[in-house]
């Protein structure tokens, strides 16, 4: 299988997830954001950064991007694509993911380790994870409160489609931990087909002890495990 | 040619950070009476007069200046 790193105009986390991905022994290549053509890829990341500089609101310049058409293309036909921080931002102004992320209650640009419980075990993400675990992934980002109207919301939840929500070190969904303001402390969605994911942490940055924490390793094994 | 300004606001169910710190401001410089102060986005747009201009501007706001799932939108077109 063959994993795919989007590079916008100011993204700044590619090369970290063209690592995570290729230390784990998988074809990895980048793709220009100019590209109007993805395929042969299996998974496409959106990787971190400032595209066009947060412009506007974060993700609302990237989404016209040549190729973001092919990208909603590639997930109509199944094609798993998931976003990492400005990825995720990206992917809700798309419209390829439910709701929206707004400046960080705190209005301060927050970087540091945070809690998050797996509420999703079966998906194309987190299949390898069991429901419950908590794992120690960075947040880095200024607008990473997922906001949801109610309807919306309720069907996410109703549909499993949480991944993630901030919570303590022993899995606890507090008011506490949750760092910018999310409703349900929500970390990290689904859509509705299962085959794309958004996610404010970066498991980029966790995959190797040496460097603090390898808890990130475990959501791209998990897409691996579903895809090899 | 015409003018066009469009004002972009925060939907009134999201809470609005910016806006509650100047509320705290106000309130510390001796401001009374003060209820609530939300903050938006103020965008002048010069532009060609048409007969769909206000369809443009319109679709403007929908494809870019606002995102529909935590903003609201408006705006004026002064014809000069």
């Amino acid at each position: 299988m063959k994993f795919g790193v989007v590079i916008f105009p100011g993204s700044n986390c590619d090369q970290d997830a063209y690592y995570a991905v290729k230390t784990l022994g998988k074809d990895v290549d980048y793709i220009w954001h100019a590209s109007t053509d993805v395929s042969g890829f299996d998974c496409i990341i959106l990787p971190g950064g400032f595209s066009y500089g947060d412009y506007l609101r974060t993700g609302a310049v990237a989404k016209f991007s040549p190729v973001m058409n092919a990208i909603k293309d590639f997930a109509a036909k199944g094609g798993r694509v998931i976003g990492i921080c400005n990825g995720f931002q990206i992917l809700c102004e798309s419209g390829l993911l439910p709701g929206a992320l707004i400046s960080n209650t705190g209005l301060r640009f927050i970087c540091k380790h945070v809690n998050l419980r797996v509420e999703n075990d079966t998906s194309d993400f987190t299949n390898l994870c069991k429901k419950g675990d908590v794992l120690s992934i960075p947040i880095a980002h200024h607008g990473g409160n997922y906001y949801a109207d109610d309807d919306t919301l309720k069907s996410l939840e109703d549909n499993g489609q949480v991944l993630f929500r901030y919570c303590d070190d022993k899995g606890n969904v507090t008011d506490e931990a949750n760092p910018n303001g999310s409703r349900n402390n929500i970390a990290g969605i689904l859509n509705a087909a299962g085959n794309v994911a958004g996610m404010m942490p970066h498991p980029e940055r966790a995959m190797e002890k040496i460097l603090t924490d390898d808890d990130g390793k475990i959501i791209f094994e998990s897409i691996i495990n579903r895809l090899s | 040619m015409a003018k066009v300004n469009v004002y972009i606001t925060l939907k009134p169910a999201l809470l609005d950070a910016q806006g509650k710190v100047m509320q705290g401001a106000l309130d510390n410089l001796g401001f009374e009476g003060i209820e609530n102060v939300r903050i938006g986005k103020f965008i002048e747009i010069e532009m060609a007069e048409s007969a769909d201009i206000e369809a443009s501007v319109e679709d403007m706001c929908k494809k870019l200046f606002a995102n529909p799932n935590t903003e609201n939108y408006r705006f004026e077109i002064i014809k000069k």
